[in-house]
């Protein structure tokens, strides 16, 4: 009797057990539908077509997903153009030159920096990076592109800095000595051999960096100055699609085309993200194959 | 200086100067808010009020906040993704049901935070009728903190070796008194590490809560899961961007900052330290 109640006991956890893992399916669907049912009611009072070929949101006038699309890819690509090369060469340097001792100290500097909070980085785009900036490009206002560009970085660089490393880690240590054994020094080594074979996982990286960078809300919101215009230069003030979000969302009506119109930029928001992050997951499972072979 | 020592020192300068930079970063972040903080920290300001519209005082509400609203987010996150881990590592056998499961977790975990605030805002707010509440913010925390919950509990009980399970399911235990008496038992520390670290991330988000619960002022502290409730990171972003007197509020927010940070560090030095036990008794 016992032992059956043991067994039935092993069963029902087994299916609880279960249905955690369904849920999590579940909470990924859930999340999904909202978007996506939002957007329909969105979209059939708004037209796709002036959604993507407006210039402007104006929720008095116009809703379109232009000028929020622009800045969080200028705002996303100017992170990557100072994180990436920042971020490889550091995970370069981890993986190929730094002695033990100071890898010991390194690692723990990169999760420390990983851990600070994003309102904290966007309090710092504030008080620092912003006045920096105003003062060395002699303008009024520092809260632009170019400042959330430099703290986006920042938030990325743990990410794109652990991930390479783990990338030129994998790559076999037999590469590297028949590199050397023909005569390639320390260097040629790296740029040609190691840093080539581990390309997709620095791809894999970057992917993954960039994705944290592109929904990254609060520094954004702290340090881009937000106006709502199609952004020129790094120097305009810019307005990312989670900024809006998060500026709109607290104060919009409910269920007004306008909150309609915020989960439908969220859900294009979503989008690019899911790809970006498939692609990195698709890089990544190129290296390892790679590997394996 | 030979061509080659030239391209050996200009080599090792790229590689060991972009590592500085990114050390730099660290130290001037924290140089500059420790530096301006740690002024406007007192007994009075941690353990106080605040008072004339948020000019002076201290950031009690706000601390008590976060941490209640931590609580909260641990008592959903950790059962449930503990749960799913070990379903994952100890009974999913590789099928088509398993990849869509760790497909799944894998796109949670790329979700931007501020759409987490939004379905938590459809679901909990309007849907279950939670209202703007602590407990609407902690679960949406919760179900943000749970992909990063999931893959560190399944590496933890990875690292458990098989002998263990193979030997106790010999002596005829069943499988639920194997992972509850052996495999958890001995997964626990890697387990609490990656806990501990995905609070600390949990602790400072501030997007999830925005429209969710948190607010500005509350009057009095209260433990109630159905009120509005004050944190941290919102107390700081307020501070920092919405304030009437921006100029005269700067000390209070780099006391924030600096409370916010150390909360953070405190929870990761814990866990780095319970990592490091963990690994020297491999």
């Amino acid at each position: 009797m016992r032992t059956k109640r043991r067994e039935q006991l092993d069963y029902l956890f087994r299916i609880i057990f279960k249905s955690t893992g369904l849920i999590t399916i579940a909470l990924l669907a859930g999340i999904f539908f909202m978007l996506f049912s939002n957007s329909i009611l969105f979209f059939i009072k708004i037209s796709p077509i002036d959604f993507f070929t407006g210039s402007q949101w104006d929720p008095e006038t116009q809703f379109s997903i232009i000028p929020l699309l622009v800045s969080t890819a200028l705002v996303a690509m100017g992170s990557m153009l100072i994180a990436v090369p920042l971020g490889i060469f550091t995970a370069a340097y981890l993986s190929e030159l730094a002695p033990k001792k100071l890898q010991m100290f390194l690692k723990p500097v990169i999760e420390m920096l990983a851990a600070i909070p994003s309102v904290a980085i966007g309090f710092l785009g504030i008080v620092l990076v912003g006045p920096g900036l105003s003062h060395v490009f002699g303008i009024q206002n520092g809260l632009n592109a170019l400042n959330g560009s430099i703290l986006l970085a920042i938030m990325a660089l743990p990410t794109i800095v652990t991930i390479s490393e783990d990338a030129i880690n994998a790559v076999p240590k037999s590469h590297r000595e028949a590199s050397f054994a023909l005569g390639a020094n320390k260097w040629e080594t790296l740029y040609q051999v190691t840093i080539p074979a581990a390309l997709p996982g620095l791809i894999a990286a970057v992917m993954l960096g960039l994705g944290r960078a592109l929904g990254e809300t609060m520094t954004v919101l702290m340090a881009t100055g937000n106006a709502a215009a199609l952004p020129k230069n790094f120097l305009d003030s810019v307005r990312t699609i989670t900024a809006t979000i998060a500026i709109e969302m607290g104060e919009v009506p409910y269920q007004t085309t306008h909150y309609f119109a915020l989960f439908a930029i969220a859900a294009i928001l979503f989008l690019i993200t899911l790809v970006i992050n498939l692609l990195g997951e698709y890089f990544a499972n190129q290296l390892r194959k790679f590997h394996a072979r | 200086m030979n061509k080659k020592n030239i391209i050996n020192t200009a080599n090792w300068l790229i590689l060991s100067g972009s590592t500085f930079i990114v050390c730099l970063f660290l130290g001037i972040i924290l140089w500059d808010i420790f530096s301006k903080g740690f002024s406007s920290i007192s007994l009075d300001f941690i353990a106080s009020f605040p008072t004339h519209g948020m000019t002076q005082g201290g950031i009690l509400p706000a601390i008590v906040g976060t941490i209640v609203l931590t609580f909260i987010t641990t008592l959903f996150a950790v059962p449930f993704g503990v749960a799913c881990a070990i379903y994952l590592n100890e009974y999913a056998r590789p099928s088509t049901l398993t990849n869509i499961i760790r497909a799944s977790i894998r796109n949670l975990a790329g979700i931007p935070s501020i759409i987490y605030g939004l379905f938590g805002l459809a679901l909990f707010v309007d849907g279950l009728n939670f209202g703007t509440s602590i407990l609407s913010a902690g679960l949406t925390l919760g179900l943000l903190s749970l992909p990063y919950i999931i893959t560190t509990s399944e590496e933890a009980l990875k690292r458990i070796p098989n002998s263990l399970r193979e030997a106790t399911l010999a002596l005829g235990v069943t499988q639920l008194e194997t992972i509850k008496d052996v495999v958890l038992p001995k997964a626990l520390p890697g387990i609490l590490t990656g806990v501990i670290l995905t609070l600390s991330r949990a602790a400072g988000e501030t997007a999830p809560i925005l429209f969710t619960g948190v607010a500005f002022y509350i009057n009095g502290v209260s433990m109630a899961t159905n009120q509005e409730f004050m944190a941290l990171p919102y107390h700081l972003y307020m501070l920092s961007t919405q304030h009437n007197a921006i100029e005269q509020v700067r000390p209070l927010a780099y006391g924030t900052a600096t409370v916010l940070i150390i909360l953070v560090f405190t929870l990761n030095l814990i866990a780095f330290y319970l990592r490091f036990k963990n690994r020297n008794q491999d």
